[in-house]
């Protein structure tokens, strides 16, 4: 599996729509970071605590935060490193010359995804590294150790949720004959739970649990819990959802009742432990979702008939 | 025996590709697959690498069964698919080291082995190219330095002669010839040209809707010494009448008006110039009766 490894993760560092790709990233996310830095600046007072945590999650004169910007355009990145993976080697006839090498079959699927999730953990890491180093030289003083803590663990969320995508992007290739379906089908998707799904789940919500003006605390719950409930079928919601609390260390959870009662308990943040405990369910999902993907792939894929014609 | 098959049966989607195939090819010899398209070839040699299972029947390649030990067999058998493909942005180099480090050969044996077949197919001057530059023909040369990386046993050539001018054709098919006589492999390569593969082929059998329907050296399919075909001009019907009588004459045919087309046993030339001289007429060719492989190929595919 090694030696598949190796190559395709060259492949993907080498890519030209790898490099294309990481370079839109890393500049917009620069230019949000920047542009925070730029208000720290101008308004020092608003530097407390974690100001390094801060970076990621601010968001500065109608740009996004880092932190949306990874969960929007992210998914882009992963899915064009997975959409053509398998089905590119059908149809330039390579699937037969290196399956009749001794090698088991699923050491190539295996060997395919882990490259493409190291090159996504390689852009997620030097990117963080790179506002952080850009954070050292405008705030002039070092990060904290639990700031520390909190960014790694993000970096490993992000690695999970991106490799969803990724899977993703192999799922279709295993599905698809022709690449072009595969990237298709691919966006759309990536269209769906990032755009649509935000559309129709205030839809839902609004048909099920109409807000009026005299309407109960009870039904705006209802609203919310509903709207919420739809929107975690997105893996896009689950990731926001589960960084919210490791990036927000005052953040307590989405619901209304968290919402509503903000202003009567004490805002002070919450320790690593109890940060977790807020976003775990969507992380679990978010684990089981990739997994699932994955499997889906590799199962697929291994009852596929070489034969192509 | 290298290959031993028996009673292969295999289905796709309710269409049986084979249906009872027996294949059984000695160590050290050139088998050649022969057969229309969809006649089973591809589906043979998928099975023989176990990169797909049959519905029924034993297979031994190597003295492994592809089925349960499908690592084992690949280890020392080489392929060369129909349609070979290549990752065109790497150099051929480097498409022949991804085949070496999946094979895990040490590095150093592997540079010897891939410079030796570059070296062997003619390729030398282009490897550091990619091979999306690489022609037709190229490609195909390179898809024998693939196998030939490996230092196989046996080695499965599918259609390597395919889509390339006559030229081309003959240098792949020394090259196969060179394998077996340099190297000591065993080939089996499938086909649908004849003319082409009969030339280096020791043993050929022919397929026909997953089934042999023929098998043997190519002189024992062709059956020479079978009489001789000749040719009359300037024939009249009492001629013709005379000929038909005779217990030598097989066949006769009147091609044109007076000229008739004659099939007669092997010591019954003397005879046909006797009569033909009596009646005053000429012969204008005299050929033996030998079948190429081509009319048993037909006869057996038109049934």
């Amino acid at each position: 599996m090694a030696a598949i490894f190796w190559k395709e993760l060259a492949d993907h560092l080498g890519s030209k729509r790898f490099f294309i790709l990481s370079l839109i990233i890393l500049v917009v996310a620069g230019t949000s970071v920047y542009l925070g830095i730029q208000g720290f600046r101008e308004d020092p007072q608003s530097v407390g605590e974690y100001a390094y945590l801060l970076l990621f999650t601010t968001a500065q004169s109608g740009l996004p935060s880092f932190l949306s910007f990874l969960a929007f355009f992210g998914p882009l990145l992963a899915i064009l490193l997975g959409f053509d993976a398998i089905n590119s080697e059908f149809t330039r006839g390579t699937v037969s010359r290196v399956l009749s090498q001794p090698i088991y079959r699923d050491a190539w699927i295996n060997g395919k995804f882990l490259a493409g999730l190291t090159t996504l953990a390689v852009v997620v890491v030097s990117i963080v590294l790179l506002i952080f180093g850009l954070g050292l030289f405008a705030l002039g003083f070092p990060p904290e150790g639990s700031e520390f803590a909190r960014l790694i663990l993000f970096v490993v969320v992000a690695i999970v949720y991106l490799g969803f995508w990724l899977a993703l992007g192999i799922l279709y290739s295993v599905l698809f004959r022709q690449t072009a379906s595969s990237a298709l089908a691919a966006v759309a998707t990536w269209l769906f739970f990032t755009l649509f799904l935000y559309m129709i789940a205030g839809l839902i919500a609004d048909q099920l649990a109409p807000v009026r003006s005299d309407s109960t605390a009870s039904d705006l719950l209802n609203n919310q819990n509903i709207r919420d409930f739809v929107l975690r079928f997105s893996p896009v919601a689950l990731f926001e959802e589960a960084t919210l609390p490791i990036l927000v260390p005052t953040y307590r959870g989405l619901s209304l009742l968290a919402m509503l009662t903000r202003a009567d308990v004490p805002t002070s943040p919450l320790s690593l432990g109890q940060s977790l405990l807020v976003g775990w369910p969507q992380l679990v999902g978010l684990v089981a979702l990739t997994s699932v993907c994955f499997a889906a792939a590799y199962l697929v894929f291994m009852r596929r008939e070489i034969r192509t014609s | 025996m290298i290959v031993e098959a028996k009673g292969l049966r295999k289905r796709y989607n309710h269409v049986w590709a084979l249906d009872g195939l027996d294949l059984a090819v000695q160590e050290g010899e050139i088998y050649g697959l022969l057969g229309p398209n969809g006649s089973g070839k591809t589906t043979t040699i998928l099975i023989l690498l176990g990169l797909t299972e049959p519905t029924a029947g034993t297979v031994r390649v190597c003295g492994y069964n592809p089925v349960r030990e499908p690592l084992a067999v690949k280890r020392v058998v080489g392929y060369l698919s129909e349609k070979v493909g290549f990752y065109e942005e790497l150099s051929a180099r480097e498409n022949l080291q991804l085949i070496t480090r999946l094979n895990g050969i040490p590095d150093r044996e592997a540079k010897k082995r891939i410079e030796e077949a570059l070296e062997h197919v003619g390729l030398a001057d282009v490897a550091g190219r990619p091979v999306a530059t690489f022609s037709h023909g190229m490609r195909q040369r390179l898809g024998i330095a693939d196998v030939l990386v490996k230092k196989p046993r046996l080695a499965i050539l599918d259609e390597p002669t395919s889509g390339i001018d006559p030229e081309g054709a003959v240098q792949i098919l020394d090259l196969i010839k060179r394998l077996r006589d340099e190297a000591g492999m065993t080939i089996i390569l499938s086909s649908h040209l004849l003319y082409q593969v009969q030339r280096i082929c020791d043993r050929v059998g022919i397929l026909q809707r997953g089934r042999m329907v023929a098998e043997g050296t190519v002189a024992e399919l062709v059956g020479a010494g079978e009489g001789y075909w000749a040719k009359v001009e300037g024939a009249t019907p009492a001629l013709r009448a005379r000929l038909e009588g005779e217990d030598w004459t097989f066949a006769v045919e009147e091609l044109a008006p007076g000229l008739l087309q004659v099939a007669l046993e092997e010591n019954a030339r003397a005879a046909l110039f006797r009569i033909v001289a009596e009646e005053g007429a000429v012969i204008s060719e005299l050929r033996p009766r030998v079948r190429t492989l081509e009319e048993i190929y037909l006869r057996y595919f038109q049934e």
